[in-house]
């Protein structure tokens, strides 16, 4: 029996020491360096591209739109995004022309050396201002999508009309390990590519689609980390690094320097939510009206996606008998935004939680008691029209409040922070996540697993990526634990397209619960196939009295999705997520009430898992999810000059939170199982998000009475929102 | 130049040009690729090695620097079983990703050579230099401390 326990992770000796092959340690005999030549501005019309005749272009080779094999689109949802630009800019830093050179330094300076002639357009940065605007970038209003939500009856009851504006800030998913890939020519023709990635199958088709034939195949490396940065973007390096080694014929690999990364990379959506709430003297929710637009950047990339999931989760974990919800998301001059953990939900959820807050001020009642009274109990209708079955908010409410019991130590000042005059305060939020693909998505998927008994191992292949989640670790355990087998005996391969089926992406907290379920499912009928030959027994007695004239013993299965699951995309009515997880946020913090600098103290989590399935990895993510949204919530700010690129592009000016800046977390994981999970689990790996910013703004105002509605709480905006004391 | 140290363990030489960061040079030219580049400026601490013992970024290092030292890199840090810190790490789930680990290793190594029963908040201190994404640092401190319960 493994499942439940926390055995230690498979990929974990070989990171420990070193061994591990990220796609930057490679280097394929005969290998060049490639390099991007980047668009200088937000909005322009591209006259000319040369060589500088004064560099030495001795042994480099430079590419443009022009030599393009193929279509010149990225796949993934929406043909508008060019693999080169081609005439016309839409944002800066857009790629234009690629390098290879024999070493990274001569690629680097043969990209300074592209000389690039623009004409100046006029270029919308501001999604209120792009809306319906007459330059257009996208379509006909420069909308990628507008949703709205409507269910109910309005209130007949007279109440309170409490309302505001909430807004969030980009947000880079600073994945340690900077996006590299490797393009290397076959034997026969065709590409093989090695990187940086979550979702293989994303890359396969976008080279595929480009280079018009099937001679592909995408090997994931060891990743260093994703957050969604790595679910669409690696395409891109995918086809670049393509262009060029076909180009060459020989191995191309493109690993962008940090500064690069965070200048092009997409980030979080930036959003503008406005509440609107009428709520009754007791403090029920009557009705909730909210409009939402988010900046989705010069492409489409994953926004009316990323659009969708922020709608349906902007009501938080309340019931409401009247809600109208709609969202827009814009297109403008700006380098697109994508996936990033949480995908929209925690944009909307610091809204609502924010909002609550306000409320509760309002009204003069307890912010905590308010939201008990209007928590989803089991049997509750959402806005969408679901019935909750077993909801989990007074579970992680209650567990998270009686840890938060345990005395906080308070950490030592730290450097930047007076310690003079300090105010300490806590603040609670709580969060709901919707586990896997919104709706009937995972119907569309299919994903797919395949298990083959190899000797006395079982090998399992998906193309369920390994970015540190524990991937590697939790598949052998599940197959094991339904074969009967020590976990050690089963194993992932290599997730490589040639060899592996589609699992679909690594994303929306779906690899544990939907994969996993699947991994579950083929592991019996593995034991079904057996079973239909030679009748009961072990796997072990099965498999040795298996003849091979009957044929190889390996299964594919694929997710067969709940029938009772009702969704109509159209209307956006029924059952958007097959389930969901809970979560409450307690926050104990001090107030620098010199430099407005917040300093935490403690953190207490709880959240449910439906089942930890190793709980050392489930209380990981739950721990470095809960930095990113502290980081989010008080120090990470993109700054963007006037043609929208990205100012602060080197980490000593983008500040993520360091082991000084975080707090002691006390983690606690309920477990509310979830039939269609494998051994109950949910997904649990975007929910960490959702909460913190939240219970951190809270815990300022109890501290000092200063009330934010905009993240980043930078010390700036803290320090100006303090009452001049 | 040609440039003599001890990586390692072992005598190494190599010929290369006096301003060639030695993050590139145990990359590039030993291809001892434990070494991670996070940032190249000397914030992230995914290439921590350690100099004569002394923890350094060697993304800010220029070789000659290191010319009759003692380099250790995290190959090196432990032969045929893990270090008590790698351990403790893997024990305590303090690698996600991993980008960072091999750097992290080495700052903590360092960290209990000096202090053998550091404070939590020691702990801190000395991996503030070393960015991780993945963990919020809990369990890779609570890795650090609990390796020299464990080893005791
Ligand atoms: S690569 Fe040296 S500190 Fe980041
Ligand atoms: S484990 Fe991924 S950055 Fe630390």
């Amino acid at each position: 029996m493994s499942i439940g326990t926390s055995p230690p992770r498979r990929d974990g000796p070989d990171k420990l020491t070193g061994r591990a092959l990220y796609a930057d340690d490679l280097r394929p005999d005969g290998m060049l360096y490639g390099a991007t030549v980047r668009s200088e501005r937000a909005h322009a019309r591209i006259l000319s591209v040369r060589p500088d005749p004064e560099f030495d272009w001795n042994g480099i080779t430079v590419l443009t739109a022009a030599d393009l094999p193929g279509p010149n689109v990225v796949t993934l949802m929406t043909d508008d995004q060019p693999i080169l630009a081609d005439g016309l800019v839409r944002h800066v830093t857009e790629p234009i022309a690629l390098i290879a050179a024999p070493t990274r330094e001569r690629a680097l300076a043969a990209a300074k050396a592209v000389l690039v002639e623009y004409e100046d357009l006029p270029a919308l940065l501001d999604p209120l201002t792009a809306e319906g605007h007459a330059i257009r970038i996208f379509g006909d209003d420069n909308v990628y999508k507008r949703i709205r939500i409507q269910r109910g009856e309005r209130s007949t009851l007279t109440g309170h009309l409490v309302r505001a504006r909430y807004a969030t800030g980009l947000q880079e998913q600073l994945y340690i390990e900077p996006q590299s890939m490797i393009a290397s020519p076959r034997p026969d023709g065709g590409i093989a590519l090695v990187g940086s990635m979550q979702c293989p199958y994303y890359v396969d088709r976008a080279v595929k689609r480009m280079v018009g034939h099937d001679r592909v195949n995408v090997l994931q490396a060891v990743t260093g980390g994703g957050f969604g940065g790595k679910e669409e973007y690696p395409s891109i390096l995918a086809c670049h690094a393509t262009l060029l080694a076909m180009r060459t014929g020989r191995p191309v690999k493109i690993t962008y320097r940090r500064d690069e990364d965070l200048r092009c990379t997409t980030k979080r959506h930036p959003a503008v939510i406005d509440l609107a709430t009428l709520v009754s003297d007791e403090g029920k929710l009557l009705e909730l009206h909210a409009k939402l637009w988010m900046d989705g950047g010069a492409y489409h990339t994953l926004s009316t996606v990323v659009l969708s999931r922020a709608i349906l989760h902007v009501g938080g974990p309340y019931r409401c008998p009247f809600v109208d919800l709609s969202g827009t998301v814009v297109a403008t001059h700006t380098p697109p935004n994508g996936a990033f953990r949480g995908f929209g939900a925690p944009q909307a959820q610091w809204a609502m939680e924010r909002h609550m807050d306000r409320v509760a001020r309002t009204l003069h009642l307890d912010p905590i008691e308010l939201r008990r009274r209007n928590l989803y109990r089991d049997g509750d209708i959402t806005g969408t029209g679901q019935v909750l079955v077993a909801p989990g908010g007074f579970a992680v409410l209650e567990s998270a409040e009686r840890a938060a019991e345990a005395p906080v130590t308070r950490t030592t000042v730290r450097p930047g922070v007076t310690g003079a005059r300090m105010a300490a305060g806590r603040g609670l939020a709580l969060a709901w996540h919707g586990c896997g693909f919104t709706g009937n998505g995972e119907a569309k998927i299919k994903g797919k697993v395949g298990l083959e008994v190899r000797g006395s191992d079982v090998a399992i292949l998906s193309s369920s990526t390994d970015i540190g989640q524990g991937t590697e670790t939790i598949f052998p355990m599940i197959v094991g634990e339904t074969l009967g087998i020590p976990a050690a005996r089963a194993f992932n391969t290599p997730h490589d397209t040639g060899l592996v089926p589609d699992s679909g992406p690594t994303v929306a907290s779906r690899t544990a619960m939907v994969v996993g379920g699947t991994c579950q499912k083929a592991a019996e009928q593995l034991l079904t196939l057996l079973r239909s030959r030679l009748g009961d027994g072990s796997f072990d007695a099965l498999v040795s009295r298996w003849d091979p004239n009957w044929g190889p013993l390996a299964v594919e299965e694929t997710y067969e999705v709940d029938p009772n699951i009702q969704w109509d995309p159209d209307t956006y009515q029924g059952d958007a997520y097959p389930t969901f997880g809970w979560s409450c946020v307690i926050v104990d913090l001090r107030v620098d009430l010199d430099t407005g600098e917040v300093l935490y103290d403690r953190v207490v989590t709880s959240t449910d898992v439906g089942r930890a399935l190793s709980p050392a990895l489930a209380a990981g993510q739950i721990e470095g999810g809960t930095l990113q949204a502290l980081g989010w919530a008080t120090a990470e700010e993109v700054v963007l000059d006037a043609r929208g690129c990205m100012r602060n592009d080197r980490l000593t000016n983008y500040i993520i939170p360091t082991a000084l800046d975080a707090p002691e977390m006390i983690t606690i994981l309920e477990e509310i199982p979830y039939a269609g999970g494998p051994f109950g689990a949910k997904g649990i790996g975007e929910i960490p998000m959702d909460a913190p910013a939240a219970a951190v703004a809270q815990a300022i105002e109890r501290a000092t009475g200063a009330i934010l509605d905009t993240l980043p709480m930078t010390p700036e905006r803290v320090f100006s929102a303090l009452e001049p004391r | 130049m040609n440039i003599r140290f001890v990586c390692n363990g072992k005598p190494t030489e190599v010929e290369t040009p006096p301003m060639a960061r030695l993050l590139d040079v145990l990359r590039e030219d030993l291809r001892l690729t434990g070494s991670k580049e996070g940032c190249g400026e000397g914030e992230c601490g995914a290439c921590t090695v350690r100099i004569d013992g002394l923890t350094v970024m060697s993304c800010l290092v220029p070789v000659y620097q290191v010319h009759g030292t003692v380099v250790q890199t995290i190959e090196g840090l432990a032969a045929d079983i893990l270090h008590p810190v790698q351990a403790a790490m893997l024990a305590h789930g303090g690698a996600q990703c991993g980008i960072c680990t091999p750097g992290l290793c080495m700052s903590a190594a360092a960290l209990l050579e000096s202090d053998p029963t550091p404070s939590r908040e020691a702990i801190r201190v000395a991996l503030a230099g070393n960015l991780c994404r993945c963990t919020g640092y809990q369990k890779v401190i609570d890795a650090v401390a609990g390796s020299l319960v464990e080893d005791r």
